[in-house]
């Protein structure tokens, strides 16, 4: 069940907390199938770029997110319901308090699932939220999806001053304006290596940071 | 509909025939002017008077609401100035809680003070409590890095877009033997700042030549301080009638509150010179920020309200 006009009320709420001002260098919204990509440091990230995108490529649009923080409660209700959020488990190798995650391979599965045909993805391959300061490494997830997938469209985004609305550990806002940079399409070459790929699409999202 | 008295109408009707005049004025330039350079000069005139126009309108119909419409305004504009001010401003994760009072705490709360008129609290809340919360908040977060820069930044926020901005509706606290509603001063304030600025815009385009502070803020020349600051001292003289002011000292007051709109734009600009931005915020069209549009007001409205209230209030 999917709770749509929640939804629209939810994005636009996210929009004025976030006061976010949406840019697309070199690269327009297209509903076309796409993985978006961008820097981790809020819980806010994905539901402020999911808010930032056009409604009608909102419409065929899913956050993964970790099932570790969203399955629960309310927040897996928002999650699951609104956002339509794939769940998947984060494997990490520090979740050893709790139960033994889930093989990678199964995660892979999910995306794939869900996006069908048509649907896009909004992916944080850094896995984990940062301070704001760096982008960490990419994890090999991306690169999985990309293999099963030839060809698949890979849209980098870069996300301003989120760190500073809601940093990791703190539960209420305060409303900085932040900033959304997309940035042109991309995707796997033909035969190229798993961490030279992971190294070219963390500098894509990188570069934005100062465009 | 109870502030609706007639001179705020006529003074209200003064600036939509003056907006009117300008827009015209501006279509006029837009068809005359052919140079490339001069026509960016005249796009941003015109969305300037475009924003104009929204700005007098939303203005208006918070006059026509009365005090709880004048608190959500300005309530509003300041809170979304000191959005446009700490995004601009270092700070770091330990400021988190203390700016979170700032803006949902000490803003709500001063606002409701006026709402209540309580003066006494109203004038204190901000430059007594709130200057000793913050550094204390800061010292619990436990951060000390750049710990004074830190709090002061904060402090000078809440001082700026907070305490100074809620002066203007604060006109309305104030009760003046044998003057109606304090309404009327909130509308010729705005008037005779807003114009101020606008006029010394204008002379500064058609004589500018000496800078009076280069490196702070280009756009400011001695020609349109001195034609800006006598022709909206004049303009605010003339307005004597909507004010418990005679014409004489209508003039004196205008004068003040136009040297302190100048002091607050200077002041706001080297802000922002300091931070290697042009603007504040991008907001309204034309004119960048709220803050950008508001500098002026921040340091004019406190001193007219004391001066006012030192001399006319009950």
């Amino acid at each position: 069940m999917t709770v749509r006009p929640l939804a629209g009320m939810i994005a636009a709420s996210a929009r004025l907390i976030s006061g976010v001002q949406v840019r697309w260098v070199d690269s327009e919204p297209d509903p076309r199938q796409s993985v978006y990509f961008a820097n981790h440091s809020s819980h806010l990230d994905f539901v402020v770029l999911w808010s930032s995108l056009p409604a009608e490529v909102r419409a065929v649009t899913r956050p993964v997110a970790a099932q570790d923080y969203w399955n629960e409660g309310l927040r897996r209700a928002l999650a699951v319901n609104v956002f339509r959020a794939v769940l998947v488990a984060r494997h990490s190798g520090k979740s050893e308090g709790h139960e033994a995650s889930e093989d990678p391979r199964l995660a892979i599965e999910r995306m794939l699932e869900a996006m069908g045909d048509s649907e896009s993805l909004i992916l944080f391959p850094e896995g984990t939220r940062g301070t704001g300061e760096e982008v960490a490494t990419f994890k090999s997830g991306l690169y999985y999806l990309c293999q099963q997938r030839p060809g698949l469209r890979l849209i980098p985004a870069y996300l301003h001053n989120l760190n500073r609305i809601l940093p990791k550990g703190e539960f209420l806002p305060v409303p900085f304006i932040s900033k959304l940079t997309f940035g042109p399409a991309m995707a796997l070459a033909a035969g190229e290596d798993r961490r030279a790929f992971l190294v070219r699409a963390r500098e894509a999202v990188c570069r934005l940071m100062d465009l | 509909m109870k502030n609706l008295d007639p001179q705020l109408v006529w003074a209200f009707s003064g600036v939509l025939g003056l907006l009117a005049v300008s827009t015209l004025l501006g279509l006029a330039l837009k068809v005359a002017v052919k140079k490339p350079e001069a026509q960016a000069t005249i796009r941003n005139l015109n969305a300037r008077i475009g924003a104009w126009w929204v700005m007098s309108a939303i203005f208006g119909l918070t006059l026509v609401i009365g005090q709880i419409g004048s608190l959500v305004l300005f309530g509003i504009m300041s809170l979304l100035a000191l959005r446009e001010y700490v995004t601009l401003l270092p700070t770091r994760r330990a400021d988190h809680r203390a700016l979170f009072w700032s803006f949902f705490i000490f803003t709500p709360l001063q606002y409701f003070l006026i709402g209540i008129h309580w003066y006494g609290m109203f004038a204190i809340l901000i430059p007594v409590y709130a200057f000793l919360y913050i550094p204390t908040r800061l010292a619990l977060a436990g951060d000390t890095e750049a710990f004074l820069q830190r709090a002061a930044t904060i402090q000078w926020g809440l001082m700026v877009c907070i305490y100074c901005l809620s002066y203007t509706p604060a006109l309305l606290m104030l009760k003046i033997p044998g003057y109606g509603r304090s309404a009327k001063l909130m509308l010729y304030l705005v008037l005779v700042d807003q114009l101020s600025d606008v006029l010394q815009y204008v002379w500064g385009k058609m004589l500018g030549k000496h800078k009076i502070a280069p490196v702070v803020s280009p756009n400011k020349t001695w020609e349109g301080f001195v034609g800006g600051v006598l022709t909206a001292t004049l303009i605010g003289a003339a307005l004597w009638w909507m004010t418990p002011f005679r014409p004489w000292v209508a003039a004196l007051v205008s004068f003040t509150i136009t040297l302190m709109g100048f002091a607050g734009g200077l002041t706001m600009s080297a802000i922002k010179r300091d931070r290697g931005i042009k603007d504040y915020g991008t907001l309204i069209k034309g004119h960048g920020g709220i803050l950008d549009r508001m500098d002026s007001m921040c340091f004019a409205a406190p001193i007219f309200f004391h001066i006012v209230r030192y001399f006319y209030s009950k």
